[in-house]
């Protein structure tokens, strides 16, 4: 058999899909390896079991909420549920205005509060600041995956077992009076360890009342005074290269803030007072939900209401505090927008039956393509089998690089894609057997009808991709997972028919079953009405009426008796063409009024 | 298959031919009533039912076992918010669905335990949503949004590749009847309206001007330049193409339509309500009416809006001329057939770029 273009081309198509399943194969085996991926995808709530929590952030006065300001509240929802001891939560945006909180099992009420809890900026004046030594990360986690509820610490009790007097000695003269740090207050402070469960209170701090708390990341624990100044009173804070007297940079980065009037006022105030003092007293907090983002010494008094924090800062780190002052400056709320809790049963339960749809899917649609085309079929089965390997691997992939997670809409997109794949095939075996029809012999069919087909299955998978990719960037809640599946198929649909259907089919109308057009190869001519006329030639049945192979066919028509010509009329409406140019096309576009 | 296979041949042939195209009146008409019924019906009975994302509530799934008292579920509501109504109702074989009002976190668990305890199982078997009232409205001007976007940006991308904005417009026109008849059908039944039901309803879209695509190529390969000769009218030609694309429509639809039919079946009565089954209900309908649409509304209305261009009235003329000629005509020899080599004028108009 000589090796022909077409042939060539066949098995170069192949090999490249080889090398793309091989490739896709690598990186997921890499993953496994490395990085502690596996073999399957990660499976979402809906079909593992756990909690989802929908939170819109709200600002107080009925706001929406800035991007930056979701950014904000992510991070803050994230830190609150790290120092609740959930681990393996999950915490993501949805559209542009959603907050999705996945977290395994059932949490506690507690936790749940907490994550609900407005965050607020506040300054408070610092009491007492000691570095921490030991670190221990907060709660433990049971066997089941459920995080336990700390027991209330004990009353803290002296060493003659009175309780620890709770009241201060001396009525504190304002929020920088170390006369708040009661006996029980100390006691406290000297057994905080930080990141542990103990600041239920987190996000919400009572403002008028004393605060023991750390920074995030548990370096340096503090007693602060009540709330001084709120942080709403911060108009801007930006990150700028810090200059010296002389207005020389010195590599290093500052945090400008910039205070309203009634802030300016507070500030100068409370920075006259703090110049001077004695350590830690001359240190001021700022405290975003519950925790201090920042502490630094006031190093002169500040009456234009622009303080500047420095202190060995990054670009980068600059940056960071000075959105953490810019952004929580405004208190942003959470409204529960829906809560979902899943039973792992009721999730395994989904997933098996989503399978079983699918695969009885598959089945069927096997049967249905076996009984139109025959062994036609055979491609149609092996085609979809390539493409639900290639999904599995993607989705796989996707899923270790990505962090998605396959979701029951995200099952169902995958079983409705099997159709739309299907199609592909059956649009590019219709066009085949139009042209067998047409009278060309099986191997240019084939080619013919591939550059027919790809055509009209490029245009359709992409109307389909493009709703898919709508639906992706504008999704609420579930439309996104069953979108990517659904786009990502449509992508699979084109490289399977181009690098495996088209292939086999080239090198399929090569052998002797098919082009001697057996009567189970789905691409009988016998079968398909063109005439035969011995091996590989056919002659245009006369009624054909396709101006496609289009000298054949108008000679054909020009050649018919009369009566052959009535006869053809009668049933298709007239015919016997005569070749005059045609003066219209429908690529005028001019339009009508 | 044999038989199929003749069927296709001969709608391929033009030997048999449905004329689809020429009845479009009649097409209009059923679509007409069927686009009134599905606005009116639902009006008639009240609007739509739609699932607890959009009124806002708690809602409690329990897999009771082999015998869901529904009673049962009722009493345990009671137990711990007296005076609410539940709604419950038994889904699959064996899971007891309860909806209630919204319940605060500490009511939720406590109507978790009662549950737990009433039909002795596992508490954490129990699954419990809570879903604010605002989280439906989210969702519809999502799908509001996606699908003004989508419609716009697919119209745009037709009218490119097909060159023809009364292509596009057709296809249009065909996709909004769908949605209207999906709607339709939702409002008339009473099946409830949950975000999962929305998402297959978004997805209608993608389908039904998928497989109008299709068709249209086909359509506009036989009105191309040089295709479009004096045999056929260009009604007669957009309705061979119909005709010559029935069998990949038929094939299509039903390969598109086992899988879906399938989750339907697996997620309506083994699963019972969710997900699975509000997505392929949507679907199911809405491919039977989207493979419909573009044979009877999008491939007539597209021949109606261009028979009224001078150049296709032109060579219609000139085609109903010849017809009357042919028919009056005692003997015409086929004197030009020396020729073999005539100018093919090339075939289907080449997509170009």
């Amino acid at each position: 058999m000589a090796t022909t273009a077409p042939v060539k081309k066949a098995w170069r198509s192949l090999a490249w899909l080889l090398v793309i399943i091989v490739a896709l194969i690598g990186a997921n085996a890499f993953g496994v390896i490395k990085d502690g991926a596996t073999w399957t995808p990660q499976l979402a709530l809906d079909l593992e079991g756990g909690t989802q929590i929908v939170l819109a952030p709200t600002l107080e006065d009925g706001q929406s909420v800035s991007g930056e300001q979701l950014t904000q509240a992510v991070s803050i929802i994230r830190q609150r549920v790290d120092a609740s001891g959930v681990s393996e939560a999950e915490i993501t945006t949805q559209g542009n205005q959603n907050i999705v909180v996945s977290l395994p099992g059932t949490p506690d009420d507690a936790t749940l509060q907490r994550i609900q809890a407005s965050s607020q900026l506040q300054f408070r004046p610092v009491l007492l600041a000691s570095q921490t030594t030991s670190q221990t990360v907060g709660g433990e986690v049971n066997a089941d995956g459920t995080t336990a509820t700390p027991s209330a610490p004990a009353p803290a009790v002296d060493a003659n077992g009175q309780p620890l007097s709770d009241t201060p000695s001396s009525q504190p003269t304002g929020p920088g009076d170390v006369a708040w740090i009661t006996p029980a207050l100390q006691d406290k402070f000297d057994n905080y360890v930080c990141g542990s469960d103990q600041s239920a209170e987190a996000g919400n701090p009572a403002s008028k009342e004393p605060l023991v708390t750390c920074d995030p990341y548990g370096l340096e624990k503090y007693i602060l005074g009540p709330v001084e100044i709120a942080g709403s009173v911060i108009t801007d804070a930006t990150a700028q290269p810090e200059t010296s007297q002389s207005g020389v940079s010195t590599g290093a980065w500052a945090v400008q803030i910039i205070m309203n009037n009634e802030g300016t006022k507070q500030f100068s105030e409370v920075s006259k007072r703090l110049y001077g003092s004695a350590e830690p007293l001359n240190r001021f907090a700022f405290v975003l939900d519950g925790s201090v983002i920042s502490a630094p010494t006031m190093q002169a008094q500040i009456t234009d209401g622009r303080p500047s924090i420095t202190g060995g800062f990054t670009q980068e780190s600059a940056k960071g505090l000075a959105d953490q002052l810019k952004f929580g400056a405004l208190p942003i709320g959470f409204t529960v927008q829906s809560l979902d809790n899943i039973s792992a049963t009721l999730g395994t339960n989904q997933l098996q039956m989503g399978l079983i749809a699918g695969l009885i899917g598959l089945l069927l649609v096997v049967l249905y393509s076996l009984l139109q085309y025959r062994l036609l079929g055979l491609v149609t089965v092996a085609s979809l089998t390539i493409a639900a390997v290639l999904a599995y691997l993607l989705i796989t992939l996707l899923s270790w690089r990505e962090g998605y997670r396959l979701s029951l809409a995200g099952v169902t997109g995958l079983i409705v894609a099997i159709g739309i794949t299907a199609d592909s095939f059956i649009v590019y075996f219709e066009r085949i057997r139009d042209e067998l029809r047409d009278g060309r012999g099986i191997d240019s069919a084939v080619q013919s009808g591939w550059k027919r087909a790809i055509r009209t299955i490029l245009a359709s998978d992409g109307v389909n991709f493009m709703a898919a990719a709508i639906l992706f960037v504008l999704a609420v809640g579930n439309v996104r997972g069953f979108a990517l599946t659904l786009g990502l198929t449509t992508i699979i649909d084109i490289v399977v028919v181009a690098l495996f259907t088209h292939p086999i089919l080239t090198l399929l109308a090569r052998t002797k079953f098919y082009s001697e057009g057996h009567r189970f190869s789905g691409l009988d001519p016998r079968q398909l009405g063109a005439v035969y006329r011995g091996r590989a030639a056919f002659r245009t049945p006369t009624d054909s009426v396709k101006a496609k192979n289009a000298g054949a066919s108008r000679e054909a028509a020009k050649r018919q008796t009369i009566a052959e010509r009535k006869a053809a009329e009668l049933a298709a409406g007239g015919d016997g063409a005569k070749t005059t140019p045609a003066d219209t096309s429908s690529t005028n576009t001019r339009k009508e009024s | 298959m044999g038989t199929f296979a003749q069927f296709g041949n001969d709608l391929y042939t033009g030997k048999r031919s449905y004329n689809i195209v020429g009845r479009r009146k009649l097409w209009y008409i059923i679509a007409a009533i069927m686009i009134l019924v599905s606005i009116l019906g639902p009006i008639v009975r009240g609007g739509f039912t739609f699932g607890i994302e959009f009124s806002g509530g708690s809602e409690f799934q329990v897999v009771a076992g082999k015998d869901p008292d529904q009673q049962k579920a009722i009493e345990a509501v009671d137990s711990v918010v007296p005076g609410q109504t539940p709604r419950v109702m038994v889904v699959g074989s064996d899971t007891v669905r309860i909806q209630t009002e919204q319940l605060t976190d500490e009511e939720t668990g406590q109507v978790r335990k009662a549950l737990a305890e009433t039909y002795n199982v596992e508490e954490d078997t129990i699954t419990s949503s809570f879903i604010g009232a605002s989280w439906g409205q989210d969702i519809t001007r999502q799908a509001i949004l996606a699908l003004i976007v989508f419609i716009v940006f697919a119209a745009v991308v037709m009218a490119l590749y097909f060159r023809t904005w009364k292509m596009s417009l057709a296809a249009i026109i065909a996709l909004l009847h769908d949605l209207v008849i999906t709607a339709g059908v939702y409002g008339i039944t009473g099946f409830e309206i949950t975000p999962a039901a929305m998402i297959g309803f978004l997805t209608i879209l993608g389908y039904s001007l998928y497989d109008t695509v299709v068709v249209f190529d086909k359509i506009r390969e036989n009105t191309g330049r040089g295709e479009l000769n004096d045999a056929r009218t260009f009604g007669q030609s957009v309705n061979l193409a119909v005709n010559q694309t029935l069998v990949r429509s038929i094939n299509t639809s039903v390969v598109a339509l086992l899988p879906v039919a399938s989750i339907l079946f697996i997620g309506a009565f083994i699963l019972g309500a969710g997900t699975l089954r509000d997505i392929s209900l949507a679907l199911f309908i809405g491919i039977l009416v989207g493979t419909y649409s573009t044979i009877f509304i999008a491939a007539p209305t597209y021949a109606h809006l261009r028979e009224n261009e001078p150049e296709i009235v032109k060579h219609d003329n000139r085609v109903r001329a010849r017809e009357a000629a042919n028919a009056t005509e005692v003997e015409k020899s086929d004197a030009d057939a020396t020729s073999k080599k005539l100018a093919a004028g090339g075939s289907a108009a080449e997509i170009g770029s």
